[in-house]
């Protein structure tokens, strides 16, 4: 029986093999989250990619770009790890991309170290995560690494006194203890601070916390489906920004898609990011203009969607200057010190820790044509992770 | 440090109102009809997005939304229940309808994106309710106190339909003993589907109250199921409107003070408060022994 499964097997293989009278595509094999509240995050990472693809065809040496899409359902390592098992075993991709949390980066990262594939992350932002994974490299960015720009200049703006509220897990503790540590550093005082689970529904706790402590800042970190509509509705309601306490926070609190609904209530808030969808700059406006026809409306270019195109475009450089193959070493040595001419701005992965050097923006939510949009008034040039270098 | 108790406590008992409203409905039926319905908190997100629509793009006052969202999701609820729920009934039956129930909640997040988008939708309310109140050394949110007036309201005329009217007493025959109260010519079946509709518009006005509070968009229905089934496991699963309430009172404040006292602990304190009860009368608050 064993035996005639071999024989099935082995004659599938070579029919399919020489069925196929093209070369064998390009596998490149897509981890992100589809499910529930991620949905939407997900559906932004597929327009991107299909916006770079249409700029620039889908064949590489002749051969077909094909991008094998896998849902991790949200919070969910095993299932992450498990599904970058089965694309290297079963669709045999020469290449893996995605992830948006953390936890299902390091599990898809532990699958690249001991199968020697490259894997591009996106998004997961949590500093460390990646230094002791060789073939894995990050287009993102790190919290830590926007917050730290952001926590000098509260202080340098007059901001004596700061609390932090933050979602408890890898990035929301990783970009308080970044603040707090810069901003003690400078000379500020932290009055405290609260984790709000990431499941929170009911922020009225947190704001009358705020309320009462009465600190100069609140640093706030609650990533872009965590919550930034009622937390800041609350806080125009009750009056935080009134009292005086002015709201600074990392930019997934003003993500570009959930600006409609946070409305009035982002007015005036600072935040730092490495991209606003109306970075002022040929690249970008290409890349809005493009994904804007690819997306029909549905929802606008974010940070998100800046990230895949950039991991799409680093994919296609190592593909093309390999002939279409991937070689894991050669792979990372031309990721080592990249370039890429981001609709972001200007930004090279760091040769040592394979994380991303890229500008950081201080932005202030303004309306503009009757439009909320986070105008960019500060660059920081080329920033690295302070913890990573 | 008065003031800071009372201002919170306050924003608990608001919170707990909601919770009230958007549960009592899962507790009645999950009472009278022993139906394990995962797909109740469709019926709140179906009730916020009703009335969010009709003020975006109607243009409709806030005030006038609520008895539509209410009558919308009642009837969804009413055709559920009909079409499909009642195939299901029975004790043995629950792993069914976890299954039918749960894939219903999620068919219904699928619908919800493909109809009004993935982001969460703009709310905007009229200015004299969402400004604060001084009143002595508090501050008063005035969206808050409009939630409880309306929920004293509501739990008064609750408590007295199904205390003091023949279908209350009718609805608590059945929960006590289905066969008994069909035998005494009661169409049961009648009465499953008329709670289903009270519970369903309850839902539906919890959450056109809660737009303003909470975030509209798809994954609404699967935030709140947890917070609405530890109501109805407090409450006493006997379809006791008291019961529903005190849990969901009981959870609402232990949220928000314990998040405001103890922010370091994060959720942990509303499954403490779980389990502690739980312990302590295992069949909830309210149950009778």
């Amino acid at each position: 029986m064993r035996l005639a499964v071999c024989f099935g097997l082995a004659f599938l293989l070579t029919w399919t093999g020489s069925a196929s009278a093209q070369p064998a595509p390009i596998k490149i094999g897509l981890i992100y989250s589809y499910t529930g509240g991620s949905l939407n995050g997900g559906r932004i990472v597929d327009a991107a990619i299909e916006t770079y693809m249409r700029q620039h065809g889908d064949t590489i040496a002749g051969r077909k770009v094909v991008i094998i899409k896998r849902d991790d359902t949200g919070l969910a390592p095993d299932v992450a790890r498990r599904i970058a098992q089965e694309l290297i075993v079963q669709e045999h991709v020469d290449l893996l991309i995605g992830t948006v949390l953390t936890p299902n980066a390091s599990a898809v990262a532990g699958v690249s170290t001991a199968a020697k594939k490259p894997f591009f992350v996106m998004n997961s932002a949590t500093s460390g995560i990646i230094a002791k994974h060789p073939y894995t490299a990050r287009f993102g960015f790190t919290t830590p690494q926007i917050t730290a720009p952001l926590a000098h200049w509260a202080y340098k703006n007059g901001m004596r006194t700061a609390y932090a509220v933050y979602q408890d897990y890898g990035p929301g503790i990783d970009a308080a203890a970044q603040f707090q540590k810069t901003f003690v550093g400078d000379g500020g005082k932290m009055l405290g601070e609260a984790r709000i689970p990431v499941t929170n529904v009911d922020f009225s706790a947190y704001i009358q916390r705020i309320k009462d402590v009465k600190p100069d800042t609140v640093f706030v970190f609650l990533n872009n489906n965590g919550g930034a509509v009622p937390f800041l509705r609350g806080c125009e309601q009750a009056g935080v920004q009134k009292a005086g306490i002015k709201i600074v926070a990392t930019g997934d609190l003003v993500d570009e898609n959930y600006l409609p609904a946070i409305g009035d209530a982002a007015l005036g808030l600072i935040t730092a990011f490495h991209y606003s969808a109306i970075h002022p700059s040929p690249a970008n406006k290409r890349f809005t203009a493009d994904f804007n026809k690819v997306a029909g409306g549905q929802f606008v270019v974010d940070f998100g969607a800046v990230q895949a195109y950039d991991v799409m475009d680093a994919a296609y450089k190592v593909l093309t200057a390999q002939n279409g193959n991937i070689d894991p070493d050669k792979t990372m040595e031309l990721v080592k010190g990249m370039k890429l001419d981001s609709p972001r701005g200007p930004m090279i992965i760091d040769p040592q820790t394979r994380d991303p050097i890229e500008n950081v923006y201080l932005r202030r939510t303004e309306k503009r044509g009757g439009m909320l949009v986070n105008v960019e008034f500060e660059t920081i040039p080329m920033v690295k992770d302070p913890n990573e270098s | 440090m008065i003031a800071n108790f009372l201002n919170i406590a306050f924003s608990g008992i608001a919170y707990g109102v909601l919770l009230f409203l958007m549960a009592a409905g899962l507790s009645v039926t999950q009472g009278l009809m022993n139906f394990l319905n995962l797909t109740h908190a469709v019926f709140a997100m179906a009730g916020g997005y009703f009335a969010v629509t009709l003020m975006n793009d109607l243009g409709w006052p806030f005030f006038a939304t609520l008895p539509v969202a209410t009558l919308g999701a009642a009837l969804l609820g009413m055709l559920f229940e009909r079409t499909l729920f009642r195939r299901f009934y029975g004790a043995d039956r629950h792993l069914d309808q976890i299954m039918l129930t749960i894939g219903l909640t999620f068919m219904a997040v699928a619908a919800t994106t493909y109809i009004w988008g993935p982001n969460p939708l703009p709310v905007r309310l009229p200015s004299y309710l969402t400004g604060l109140v001084h009143i002595g050394f508090l501050d008063l949110d005035e969206y808050r106190l409009f939630l409880i007036a309306v929920g004293i309201v509501l739990i008064t005329l609750l408590i007295l339909g199904f205390e003091r009217t023949s279908f209350g007493a009718k609805i608590r025959a059945a929960v006590d003993n289905r066969r008994v109260t069909a035998s005494c010519g009661i169409n049961v079946d009648r009465l499953f589907m008329f709670a289903f509709l009270i519970g369903s518009g309850l839902a539906g006005l919890g959450g056109a109250l809660s737009v303003n509070l909470l975030s509209v968009d798809p994954n609404f229905a699967v935030a709140f199921l947890a917070y609405m089934l530890i109501v109805v496991v407090l409450g006493g699963q006997n379809g006791s409107i008291k019961g529903a309430l005190g849990a969901a009172l009981l959870l609402g404040v232990a949220d928000v003070v314990g998040k405001y006292y103890v922010p370091q602990t994060g959720a942990f304190i509303i499954y403490t408060v779980t389990v502690l009860v739980l312990f302590w009368r295992p069949n909830g608050i309210f149950a009778k022994s």
